[in-house]
């Protein structure tokens, strides 16, 4: 098992990435991104089996960010990992960039779906864990999505599909930070009792704080010795979590941070850990 | 006159090509008794995926399939392919440039009975919008079946149109299918009439009573809608007085808007569209909805002696500014 320091300075590291890369772009989503930092960190340092030399390597566990909106969470452990320079970075959101402002699959080393309109990215994940199981492929796909994003109708088209083909290769998160663009998810669109919905539409759910990394791990785990159907794990979040003034702030969802928020926030995650 | 179902063609086509491509699959959204793909189902029940009536995420499941590596149809109506599920053609299969295909019925006016709200007339404008997107829109039932093996070993999103009534059969379409390609039916030199799908039979109905009366008339026959055969198109302008398209779909943005950006822009001439004349259709039968929509021989034929009655008259412009 991967270290717990080793991973929360790979978190430390992705957060300044995160918000360094949406600074200098002025233009991206810091909250949703910091939110998701533990979830991403844990799949690909420690539960995905995946080589960043060799990006399509067929028996890769995949990765579909249905969230599509916080590529900067992803690029940045993507870089780390090697799978392109970190000065690639830089030219987030940017002409000519391979980065663009949501994953585009054809373009950018180790992005497995194109997305970025919410809930297709689940659906591609389910039909992707179709084409796996039809050719007995044992890898996992692992699909992030939002819980705003879940109040899409094809998110439960997807999960009916998947329900219907017993698709237990797919390890599913909502990132459920009770956030979304336009405020609080209960407000906007109710979603609760989320769990029940879930279970109901025939997939296993479990529920952890989505910031402890040894809740993670071990809910993937549970995840894998059950695959007789797809997991919801519901991701107890903080949006903007790490930054003090941009946690549990909707305002800070799409918002890049200017001049000063940027060092207000370089020096708070230069003090951590 | 024969008459067959180009929906049967799509499937026909289909189950030839199961046989030479192993990771062909199908997928259906509650309507594979209709798209015809029940045969599908029926010859190949493990390459058969039935989602219900969600045709959201069936196009973004297919786009998933086609990530793994596998050949997928994914079969509705023209209407629900392209209104209802418009986004995950975009999104999931035209942007990254799946190896998707989008077999799409019932289109046109002639869907008949279920009325407007089934008949689609913007299908065309709307695939064809879609930067990466090849479209055909086969004439009769041969043509489709063609098509959709064209479709098959062509790679990247496709988008294939059927009708769901029974059409002419055209001996003179069954020629090599290429997609990109143009098919020269008659050639002549004072008219041209370019049809795509099913009016190809009336257009070349149309031909022949104005060849009876004298006129030297070609005939185009466009199953590709895209990528377009600019050439045949230019030659036309160059080489007769006017072209006068015809589709079973809205003006708007279908076949004769795509002729006259070519011409407009290469060699100007009068181009009179032949289509559904921005309006709704409504329930009836296959048969009286082409009349009634103007969608005939007729129409085509009327369209022509309207442009060599009145020549565009360039002159006549100067006199507007
Ligand atoms: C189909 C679609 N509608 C609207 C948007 C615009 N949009 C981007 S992010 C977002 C809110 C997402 O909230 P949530 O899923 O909760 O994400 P998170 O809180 O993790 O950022 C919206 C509405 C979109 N990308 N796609
Ligand atoms: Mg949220």
């Amino acid at each position: 098992m991967t270290d717990r320091s080793f991973l929360a300075a790979k978190a430390l590291k992705t957060r300044k990435s995160i918000i360094e890369m949406v600074h200098r772009a002025n233009s991206g989503h810091v909250g949703g991104s910091l939110g998701a930092v533990e979830i991403v960190v844990a799949l690909y340092y420690c539960l995905m089996r995946h080589r960043p030399e060799q990006p399509d390597w067929r028996d890769r566990d995949r990765f579909i960010l249905s969230k599509g909106h916080c590529t900067p969470v992803v690029y940045a452990v993507l870089a780390d990992c090697g799978y392109f320079p970190e000065s690639d970075l830089q030219t987030f959101r940017r002409p000519g960039s391979h980065l663009q402002g949501h994953p585009y699959q054809p373009k950018t080393p180790g992005i497995d779906a194109s997305t970025g309109t919410l809930g297709l990215g689940i659906s591609t994940g389910v039909g992707m864990a179709l084409g796996a199981k039809l050719r007995n492929q044992q890898h996992h796909y692992y699909i992030l999505c939002g819980d705003g994003e879940l109040q899409e109708g094809q998110v439960w088209e997807a999960a009916m599909f998947a329900n219907k083909y017993k698709l237990g290769n797919i390890i599913a998160f909502v990132d459920r930070n009770y956030l979304q663009t336009d405020g609080h998810s209960e407000t906007v669109m109710p979603l609760d009792p989320l769990r029940p919905k879930w279970e109901s539409f025939g997939w296993d759910v479990d529920e952890i704080d989505g910031h402890d990394f040894a809740q993670i791990i071990a809910a993937v785990q549970r995840a894998k010795a059950n695959a007789s159907r797809p997991t919801m794990i519901i991701a107890h979040t903080v949006k903007g979590k790490g930054v003090s003034f941009m946690e549990h702030e909707a305002s800070w969802h799409g918002t890049p941070p200017g001049k000063d928020d940027f060092r207000k926030a370089m020096e708070e995650l230069g003090h951590g850990v | 006159m024969e008459f067959k179902q180009t929906r049967q063609g799509y499937v026909d086509g289909l189950l030839e090509l199961a046989a030479e491509i192993p990771d062909l699959v199908v997928l259906d959204a509650d309507v594979a008794k209709a798209t015809k793909t029940v045969d599908f189902q029926a010859a190949h029940p493990d390459r058969f995926f039935n989602c219900g009536v969600q045709e959201q995420h069936m196009l973004s499941a297919a786009a998933g399939l086609a990530l793994e590596g596998f050949l997928p149809f994914a079969s509705t109506f023209g209407v629900f392919a392209c209104c209802r599920a418009g986004d995950q053609m975009r999104n999931s299969i035209a942007y990254p440039q799946l190896n998707v295909k989008i077999g799409a019925t019932h289109c046109g006016i002639s869907t008949g009975g279920d009325g407007a709200s089934h008949q689609s007339i913007e299908d065309i404008a709307i695939a064809r919008s879609f930067p990466n997107m090849t479209v055909l829109v086969p004439g009769d039932y041969e043509e489709a079946k063609q098509a959709t093996r064209a479709a098959a070993y062509h790679v990247g999103p496709v988008y294939l149109r059927f009708g769901r009534d029974t059409y002419p059969v055209v001996a003179e379409i069954h020629g090599d299918f290429e997609i990109g390609k143009a098919k020269l039916l008659r050639m002549g030199s004072d008219v041209t009439i370019i049809t795509t799908g099913i009016m190809v039979s009336e257009g070349l109905m149309a031909a022949d009573s104005l060849t009876e009366k004298g006129y030297s008339v070609r005939v185009l026959h466009y199953p590709t809608i895209k990528p377009l055969d600019e050439k045949a198109i230019i030659a036309a302008a160059r080489e007769t007085q006017g072209i006068v398209t015809a589709e079973e779909h809205s003006v708007i943005g279908g076949l004769g808007e795509a002729v006259a950006g070519v011409v407009t822009q290469s060699y100007p001439c009068p181009v009179h569209r032949v289509g559904v004349m921005d309006v709704f259709g409504e329930s009836g039968h296959a048969n009286e909805l082409l009349d009634q929509y103007g969608l005939r021989a007729v129409n085509i034929v009327e369209a022509v002696l309207n442009i060599l009655s009145e020549p565009l008259k360039k002159e006549s412009y100067g006199s507007l500014s």
